[in-house]
């Protein structure tokens, strides 16, 4: 008797087991790793973005995307709350690095989104990718991310931002075919974005049959431009192409102007400097000059949305071109995380290797910026790029011109 | 004769000679071909060595506080560009709201002398606390402590102007008056070139004069010679050594204020390359000489100048203004392998090698 109530006993503590391991579902077997959300937790998302210094204008904007992102899905996903937390990154190498191995060292992040400055990536994304870290940026540009030769340690990099094979191109046929520009200079600051960009641009301009006189450099912290630009005057150049940040940025365009025989030359920077904290630093000086940067007039449909929201949050118009981008990143990432995450009684977990998946099959997703489609080396966005040109009220009244002047397309 | 002068010369000598000849070499290469070619004109010549004179005499104000400081503590006061910064950041909230008040529009001259004197009070209040409050106390202590505590300092007055005014810059507002420029000649010189040029000579030259012929420029000097025997004639050594950070404080600030007419930007952390620059300028002019300074420092603005397309054009180098600050500091190598006291330094190493 005794014997049989053990029997009895035993074997319904086998069932019980048996019956309770297939009602829970074993958590997802991941190559990369698993992290897991226990309840009442929050999801973390880090961002890495250059949110002080002289380009603080470009993080700050598409940290504002993603914090709207994360308003419109009312702080939550699959009901668990939302943690968004960051580090600066500098727009430089070091700075990249640094933010890169801070998140790396935090298991609870789940993705990140950044970095701002193409860079702050080149360091940075292989730090984060070792640590199973997938990243979305919203402004890198620089072709070498998305390049097919860019390595297995990229293989956890997206970007919603354009590729530079389009701006350049775009900025090179606005030079020669509206401005009729025969002869053009570049300048860039030895950084992959500038450096690519420049590339790009001197490539198309030279097959649409112009001349490229020089291709200069400068260093990012240099101040003194005017002898380099002295030595661009001897090319007798009508258009300097320098798609560099905001600092050199806006000591060129003040010099361009001082110098002999650059007295009436055209001059274009890029989407790196379209902010107003470079109409701080140009002053007057920047009237007339053009700016590449996307297209906010074919944005989607719920670009208005976005702006009116904008508004209501940080009570100003956006300040970098790049704030739709974060936003769509940001989308991009939680549609993702919603796809591959396996809730599982109270808890979630997310196969990180299942999540860099997911995101690289993001197919047609509708973004602010257009139709979020990646392709095979994480190039996401739907470019759409336009020219700009500063006009002397919107210097003033230091906000981005909101009409594009030319259009490729 | 011969046996002398191999004994005198060890290997490295003969290592470092052969560096520097090949160096002279590439330079007077590429400068010849660069000639040759003929892509500039004269006028662009004129054009690089104005622009070098306006960037160097800035250099050379701020150098005056390092050699100064190095010829009276024989430390290298590290700080010195949080010095140089903090001048012209205070200042421009005055220059700002002198061009919202109109003041810098109807009365362009009273309201830069103005933003001049908050510049410089302030840089020298910067310089004088300093030594105060980081080097006095240190006076004593082995020399490797100041240097440090000067390094110290230095982060912390970038991070409290950070804190104080923010990360991102800030730009002056442009003055008309000194907008334009005047020809002489073939020469072309942008106004506030000959501004910067102009007040940073009269400037130079008064604290030279300073220096030399007044009671408290002598007894500076001769506390640089020996602070001991200065105590014993009479002379009150910490006064003279706070009198050193508060002329070369002065001078940092007027630098600032220069430095903010030429490139309008300010930001917390402007000090740190200039910084870097006037100090190379100082070690080229000879540390501790105050002519040497301001020699190194117009030097070294010269160079950074003429210098990438005089010396690399030639040999078909691609951007060469990329490698300004290599050839600023090929120069410094150059000319300590040549002249190990720098250009004017001779007394002072004698004394203190």
């Amino acid at each position: 008797m005794n014997r049989r109530f053990a029997f009895l006993i035993a074997l319904f503590l086998v069932f019980g087991f048996a019956l309770m391991s297939t009602a829970q579902a074993a958590p997802p077997k991941d190559p990369l790793g698993v992290v897991t959300v226990k309840k009442g937790q929050p999801v973390h998302i880090a961002y890495w973005m250059v949110v002080a210094g002289a380009d603080a204008s470009l993080g700050t904007d598409t940290k504002r995307g993603v914090e709207i992102a994360i308003q419109d899905k009312g702080g939550k996903l699959l009901g668990f709350p939302i943690k968004l937390s960051g580090q600066d990154t500098g727009c430089n190498a070091e700075g990249g690095q640094a933010a890169a191995t801070k998140l790396a060292s935090d298991p609870s992040i789940v993705a990140a989104i950044g970095s701002n400055c193409s860079s702050e990536a080149r360091p940075g994304v292989p730090i984060l990718w070792k640590a199973g870290i997938a990243t979305v940026s919203p402004s890198n540009t620089a072709p070498i991310l998305t390049d097919p030769k860019r390595g297995p340690e990229y293989d956890g990099y997206l970007r919603t931002a354009h590729n530079d094979k389009v701006q350049g191109a775009v900025a090179a046929e606005f030079a020669f075919k509206k401005l009729g520009a025969k002869k053009a200079a570049t300048i860039h600051d030895g950084s992959p974005y500038a450096d690519g960009l420049q590339a790009v641009f001197a490539e198309t301009f030279k097959k649409l049959g112009g001349t490229i006189t020089a291709q200069e450099a400068v260093a990012p912290t240099d101040t003194d431009m005017r002898p380099v630009l002295t030595k661009i005057a001897t090319g007798q150049p009508e258009f300097i192409y320098y798609p560099i940040f905001i600092a050199a940025a806006g000591h060129i365009t003040r010099q361009a102007k001082e110098v002999a025989g650059l007295e009436k030359v055209a001059l274009m920077s890029a989407d790196g400097s379209f902010s107003p904290d470079f109409y701080k630093a140009a002053g007057e000086t920047a009237i007339g000059m053009y700016h590449s940067s996307p297209d906010f007039s074919a944005f989607g449909a719920g670009y208005k949305d976005f702006l009116a929201k904008h508004q209501k949050k940080y009570g100003e118009k956006p300040i970098a071109p790049f704030h739709a981008h974060g936003y769509d990143a940001a989308m991009m990432v939680f549609a993702a995380i919603e796809k591959v995450a396996v809730k599982d009684g109270d808890n979630l977990y997310i196969g990180r290797k299942a999540l860099r998946d997911a995101l690289y099959a993001t197919k047609g997703m509708k973004g602010l910026t257009g139709t979020v489609s990646c392709n095979e080396y994480g190039d996401c966005a739907d470019p759409r790029i336009a020219v700009y040109q500063q006009t002397a009220e919107n210097i003033k009244k230091l906000q981005n011109p909101e009409t594009p002047f030319w259009k490729p397309y | 004769m011969l046996q002398r002068l191999r004994e005198r010369t060890s290997a490295t000598d003969v290592i470092m000679w052969l560096i520097g000849a090949a160096l002279m070499t590439l330079i007077v290469w590429g400068s010849t071909a660069t000639l040759i070619k003929g892509t500039y004109s004269a006028r662009h010549w004129i054009d690089f060595v104005i622009f070098g004179l306006a960037q160097g005499s800035i250099y050379a104000l701020i150098a005056m506080g390092y050699t100064m400081v190095y010829g009276v503590l024989r430390m290298i006061n590290f700080a010195h560009s949080e010095v140089f910064m903090s001048g012209p950041y205070t200042a421009y909230y005055f220059a700002a709201y002198f061009y919202q008040s109109g003041l810098l529009e109807s009365h362009p001259v009273i309201s830069l002398i103005l933003v001049f004197l908050v510049s410089m009070a302030t840089s020298t209040l910067i310089a004088f606390l300093l030594e105060r409050i980081a080097y006095r106390p240190l006076r004593t202590a082995p020399r490797l402590v100041p240097l440090i505590t000067a390094i110290g300092a230095s982060f912390f007055l970038q991070y409290m102007f950070r804190g104080f005014f923010g990360s991102g810059f800030q730009a002056y507002p442009v003055i008309k008056a000194l907008e334009g420029q005047w020809l002489v000649g073939p020469m072309r010189i942008l106004k506030f070139q000959a501004l910067v040029i102009a007040a940073a000579a009269l400037l130079m030259v008064a604290l030279y004069q300073f220096v030399q012929r007044t009671r408290i420029g002598r007894a500076i000097r001769s506390v640089s010679e020996d602070k001991d025997a200065s105590a014993l004639m009479g002379i009150d050594v910490d006064r003279m050594i706070s009198m050193t950070f508060i002329i070369g404080g002065a001078a940092a600030g007027a630098a600032g204020v220069l430095y903010a007419i030429m490139f309008k930007q300010v930001h917390f952390f402007m000090g740190f390359i200039p910084g870097i620059k006037a100090f190379t300028a100082a070690v080229l002019g000879g540390i501790g000489n105050i002519p040497g300074a301001m020699l190194g420092g117009i030097f070294l603005g010269l160079v950074e100048s003429v210098g990438p397309s005089l010396f690399l054009d030639g040999l078909g180098i691609v951007a060469p203004y990329q490698l300004k600050d290599a050839i600023a500091f090929t120069m410094l190598v150059l000319v300590l392998i040549f002249r190990p006291t720098g250009i004017l330094g001779e007394r002072l190493a004698v004394k203190k090698a």
